[in-house]
């Protein structure tokens, strides 16, 4: 067994910390996505102006600009948000962005981005047909959308957003950069304590391995759900 | 011009110092970012045509190669290239020490060994997707593998393989941001050094993401052009 040196546990929790991160961005990123893909696909020109700046905007610049402005640039918008309540209504109230909100928001925005094109294609591919056929039957729009648009949205759009959460995970290392105490910071800060790198980092890149094999089961068996009554070849 | 000179007139922080900071920092990324490639896709050629092998002894360590680098987040990758070489026993005593001592090289090899993992399984998908009747047809012409490599698969694939590599390219533009963290000074590491001399995070990361996306742009569009060159015969005649 690889001795960690008493780090094990404090990089344990850095792991959960890591996962928390992973599914709250993801949570946000879904919903940005399909937000995002609905006001693409929108009449609205305005809609899909901002849509088209917003995934364009993001896919273009790094994940760790941004997570910077956001962590260092959005304390002080808070701070001037907070500055001007109080001078405007007397509400005295402070809005702190710590190295969790930063990460997660940041994170969950950018792949919003990345879940918005995904969620459009997919939305393009269910058969217009069978949209059509939903009016016909009576449904109204909500039904339409969840009964027949969505479910199968989600079987073309698994694979792009399997691939999106895989990017994601390792993504999250990053916030270790504005310093979160996840793993790869734990263990990074444990490897410079006891000067043996490999000690820690190797575990850590295993872990992240076997979360990527995880998930790529899960998606499996996603994909299995979602393709019923797909004929196969 | 004098419009122009205006805006700069009353700022502190975009003046003559800080511009050419930004400068040293786009040279450098675009260093590392042109050397990664460049390197990276001349071990990914390769490695990818190797990958496809049917013999396990050349497959298997190839995809071992390719699952970690692919499964791993770059910065651990980095982080074990930049601090891990600097524990090896000895090292320091040897002629490596003068490369690995520098945060660059590191960091170069870091990126290099991050693209050629992503590349080469790029290039594998375009060799497996090439169609059947071709490989038939050029064996019945008598080529050999290789000739059939050389001939036929490679060209073919290639050129099917460009807009994967073109998201490549753009993906490391963006993840060598992260060369900022080991002390090296490219855009990203110019614009912390500002934010933290002025205190302003707007302009000074504002700044790096519009030349980022400026960047990103002329990226998509030289191999948009690329693209439209070498899979014209694939085009509509009309």
């Amino acid at each position: 067994m690889i001795d960690l040196h008493g780090y094990g546990p404090s990089i344990f929790q850095g792991a959960i910390l890591t996962i928390e991160v992973a599914v709250l961005s993801l949570i946000l990123a879904l919903m940005l996505g399909l937000a995002g893909a609905t006001a693409k696909l929108s009449k609205n020109p305005f809609a899909r102006t901002i849509a088209t700046i917003y995934t364009t905007v993001i896919r273009g610049v790094p994940d760790l600009v941004l997570m910077l402005l956001i962590f260092f640039g959005g304390q002080m918008m808070m701070n001037e948000f907070s500055d001007w309540l109080y001078d405007e209504f007397e509400i005295d109230m402070f809005f702190n962005i710590d190295e969790f909100i930063a990460g997660v928001v940041t994170i969950g925005f950018i792949f919003g981005a990345y879940m918005a094109e995904t969620f459009r294609g997919a939305f393009q591919s269910v058969n217009a047909g069978q949209i059509e056929a939903g009016y016909a039957y009576g449904m109204n729009r909500r039904q339409v959308f969840f009964r027949i648009s969505f479910p199968q949205m989600m079987r073309h759009a698994l694979p792009g957003l399997g691939n999106n959460w895989l990017v994601m995970l390792k993504t999250t290392a990053l916030v270790s950069i504005i310093g979160l105490a996840d793993m790869v910071r734990l263990a990074s800060e444990a490897a410079k304590a006891v000067h043996e790198p490999f000690t820690f980092l190797i575990p850590v890149a295993f872990v992240y391995l076997a979360l990527t094999a995880v998930s790529e089961w899960i998606l499996g068996r996603l994909q299995v759900k979602y393709s019923a009554g797909v004929a196969k070849g | 011009m004098d419009a122009f000179l205006n805006l700069f007139a009353d700022n502190t922080i975009f003046n003559p110092t800080t511009l050419m900071h930004y400068w040293s920092g786009f040279v450098m990324t675009v260093q590392l970012v042109f050397l990664a490639l460049v390197i990276g896709l001349f071990i990914a050629l390769p490695l990818g045509i190797l990958r496809t092998s049917s013999n396990p002894f050349v497959r298997l360590p190839i995809w071992a190669f390719v699952y970690f680098f692919r499964g791993t987040p770059l910065l651990i990758q980095l982080y074990l290239i930049y601090y891990g070489t600097a524990q090896i026993k000895g090292i320091q005593d040897t002629i490596f020490w003068n490369i690995l001592s520098e945060a660059f090289y590191p960091c170069l090899i870091a990126f290099v060994l991050n693209t050629a993992a992503y590349t080469t399984e790029i290039i594998r998908g375009a060799i497996e997707a090439t169609p059947k009747g071709e490989i038939e047809a050029a064996k019945a012409y008598g080529m050999s593998a290789a000739k059939r490599m050389q001939r036929i698969i490679l060209p073919s694939a290639l050129r099917r393989g460009l807009p994967a590599y073109a998201n490549e390219v753009i993906f490391m533009l963006h993840a060598s941001s992260i060369a900022s963290v080991v002390t090296i000074v490219d855009l990203t590491g110019a614009a912390r050094d500002i934010y933290a001399r002025y205190y302003a995070p707007f302009e000074a990361f504002l700044f790096v993401a519009a030349i980022y996306l400026c960047l990103t742009f002329a990226l998509i569009f030289m191999f948009r052009s690329i693209e439209n060159k070498v899979m014209a015969h694939t085009k509509p005649l009309s």
